[in-house]
């Protein structure tokens, strides 16, 4: 995924998020109220409100493509949020993210085997994901069509999300992701057939 | 690393007089040791099938190895399969799959070559003379019948047919279906059915946004259709479709549901044990169909002019016919009882019928593979290649994913693991020496010939840009995503520009 991840960057056409939340501080629609997350007025705090707008607008916000640009100089200690990923060998990825980053994204960013075949649209569950326990419950909850979708994945556990949801926040630093090691059919209900 | 190829043939005659030193020197041996004209080959892989299955066993594969060179060769000048075919015009999130497929496409070690008709234009045995490996992942063209009298009788489709119809699949373009009924009735409870639904029902200020097609779009402006049931042979609790497209159907401006109180008895009762899936769809299946609307619903319902439901327990027996025009009036459906609960339930008849009014019969009942070419092994009872993790049985080299592999039910996530599954296996053979890559592959090289000498001209991932990015044009004309071309010819034709 990162040769993939690597080509979808130089591809204009297609939408680049390492941020979901963009730094509005820089941005000219924050700062003249043109933006529809000015009038929601929190930007870092991770509402549930902005995040759904948020996420609602991702494929038509501007403030995408200033999120490329913005706080890119900062590395700022208080920004960085330290992130491990577990892929489907036991191989443990660690990563320096940083506040605002998506987890999907951040992970194809880091070359982990996280697919994302909707692109963050909730039309899919390919980007399933274990949370580590003492991180889980410091997550928002997640909307309806993420659970509906989570429905799907195989081996659905507790602490499943969908990484394509996940935004860090400072206190999510030390947040362990696990990928799951199905790779079999599976059902609705989670059964797995037997061999036949 | 074609070029390799090359510069090897044009070396080998010079190369015969020389000493062994040089000649060693000019095999490939470069200054630093490393051979880099290589006489073992590069791995080469022929995939059969350019849809999901297709295009993620060739990510995998390219990922898994840095040598392996993938070929993909798809019967129809366009890419994508059922992404493009089968996946409902109002579904365009679940397409954004087809962003990373033309990535891979676009890979150096990659190929695609559209227009090819495997098992017609070249066999599976004269690829695999050609590849170390061919893998088949061609899905399933073919449509489980419902085998009851009436079957063929006009306003009788398959779900198959009529999506692919208002997809815009070639072979399907002149379905015509009759679209002049009140009630339509659907024969199965999966995601297909509730995507036929809801193409019936949907508002046409919703569909004319999305990339069905225009005659599609066109056929639907006229529809009478003002009542649609979904029937399965079994309870509320075997629904085959997921909650979000359930969610849907109750969402859909205009429509409200009418469901068979009884139908749900017992069905409250058992929630709890329900693992958590199974239980949030019918969890949701009960508000739908039993919960008292709020006042907010209740008004929506009251300006409902379209009516849809779920019918449990009936199981077609008879396509009745209108006796004056030979044309559908009804359907025949026998009452049945369940034996047994949960996914294992059975449904047993009663010997009850009830006959149901309808212009319209659409049977989702499942797709089928069909086998294409003789020599590969094919299990006619379950329509699967017979394989083990994607190996098939008794055929070394052959490999198959997808619905060709595990049988024509599951989405996009459940064909990603799928193929990787079967990537892997491949991939395992390479490196376990269980599949022999030694010798040197001529590849599409010598398919191309093959090809040529058949009259046959492959269409490349690059003409297919030049139909996508038409298509694009013409949909921005009219506000649609795109236009699709309906025929082979005019892809052919524009391909060819």
């Amino acid at each position: 995924m990162a040769a993939a991840a690597a080509a979808r960057s130089s591809m204009g056409l297609t939408l680049r998020l390492s941020r979901v939340i963009p730094d509005c501080r820089s941005c000219p629609l924050y700062r003249f109220k043109g933006c529809l997350h000015s009038a929601a007025g929190s930007q870092r705090t991770g509402s549930l409100d902005s995040l759904r707008t948020i996420s609602r607008h991702l494929q038509t916000s501007i403030c995408l493509y200033q999120a490329e640009e913005g706080s890119s100089n900062a590395e700022d200690p208080d920004d960085v949020v330290n992130v491990v990923y577990i892929d489907r060998s036991g191989k443990r990825i660690p990563v320096k993210a940083k506040v605002g980053d998506n987890v999907l994204y951040l992970a194809h960013k880091h070359g982990v085997d996280l697919e994302g075949a909707c692109e963050a649209s909730l039309a899919c569950s390919t980007c399933h994901v274990y949370v580590s326990a003492s991180h889980f419950d410091k997550l928002p909850e997640p909307e309806e069509r993420e659970d509906d979708m989570l429905d799907m994945a195989p081996m659905l556990q507790e602490n499943s999300r969908l990484g394509c949801q996940i935004v860090l926040t400072p206190d999510l630093d030390g947040i362990e992701l696990t990928m799951p090691k199905v790779t079999r059919n599976f059902y609705v209900d989670g059964h797995v057939p037997k061999p036949h | 690393m074609s070029s390799c190829r090359v510069l090897l043939s044009e070396l080998k005659p010079w190369t015969l007089g020389k000493s062994k030193w040089t000649r060693g020197l000019l095999e490939g041996i470069s200054w630093s040791g490393k051979t880099f004209l290589s006489t073992s080959s590069c791995p080469k892989v022929c995939v059969v099938g350019g849809g999901p299955a297709g295009f993620y066993t060739a990510q995998h594969l390219i990922k898994g190895r840095q040598d392996v060179e993938v070929d993909i060769y798809e019967r129809l000048p366009v890419p994508f399969g059922l992404v493009r075919f089968g996946v409902a015009p109002d579904h365009p999130e679940v397409k954004n799959v087809i962003n990373t497929f033309t990535q891979t496409a676009k890979h150096s070690r990659c190929s695609f070559f559209g227009n090819v008709n495997v098992g017609k234009d070249v066999t599976v045995d004269e690829l695999q003379q050609a590849y170390h490996a061919v893998v088949l992942s061609y899905g399933a063209e073919g449509n489980r019948r419902m085998g009851v009298p009436g079957e063929d009788l006009p306003g009788v489709y398959s779900a198959k047919d009529f999506v692919g119809w208002y997809n815009g699949l070639p072979s399907c373009r002149e379905l015509s279906p009759d679209l002049s009924c009140e009630t339509a009735v659907i024969l199965g409870q999966g995601n297909v059915a509730l995507d036929v639904a809801r193409i019936l029902l949907s508002p046409l200020d919703i569909l004319k946004k999305t990339d069905i097609t225009q005659p599609a779009l066109e056929a639907l402006a006229e529809s009478r259709v003002r009542k649609v049931l979904i029937v399965g042979r079994r309870g509320p609790m075997q629904v085959a479709c997921t909650i979000k497209e359930l969610r849907e159907m109750g969402n859909l401006p205009g429509t409200r549901p009418e469901m068979v109180a009884a139908d749900f008895e017992g069905v409250p009762e058992a929630l709890k044990d329900l693992p958590r899936p199974r239980k949030r769809l019918t969890e949701l299946l009960l508000k739908t169909a039993l919960e008292a609307p709020g006042e907010k619903e209740l008004e929506r319902r009251g300006k409902a002019t379209k009516v849809w439901g779920f019918r449990f327990y009936r199981s077609p027996t008879e396509i009745l016919a209108d006796p004056d025009h030979n044309r559908t009036a009804g359907i025949r459906l026998a009452v049945n009882r369940l034996e047994g609960s949960g996914e294992r339930a059975q449904a047993v008849l009663t010997g009850e019928v009830e006959d149901v009014p309808c212009g319209l019969v659409i049977s989702s009942i499942g797709y089928q593979s069909l086998p294409i070419d003789s020599t590969v092994p094919f299990d006619s009872r379950s329509a699967v290649v017979p394989n083990s993790v994607g190996r098939v049985h008794q055929a070394p080299g052959l490999y198959c994913s997808g619905w060709l592999k595990t049988g024509p039910t599951g989405v996009i996530a459940t064909t990603l693991n799928n193929s990787f599954d079967t990537a892997r296996s491949l991939l395992e053979d390479i490196d376990s020496g269980k599949l022999d890559v030694s010798v040197a592959k001529a590849g599409s090289q010598i398919v191309s010939s093959l090809l040529e000498e058949r009259g046959v001209k492959a269409v490349t991932f690059s003409d297919w840009e030049k139909i996508d990015s038409l298509e694009r044009r013409r949909g921005e004309a009219c506000g649609k995503p795109r236009e699709k071309l309906l025929t082979v010819e005019e892809m052919l034709k524009v391909a060819r520009t």
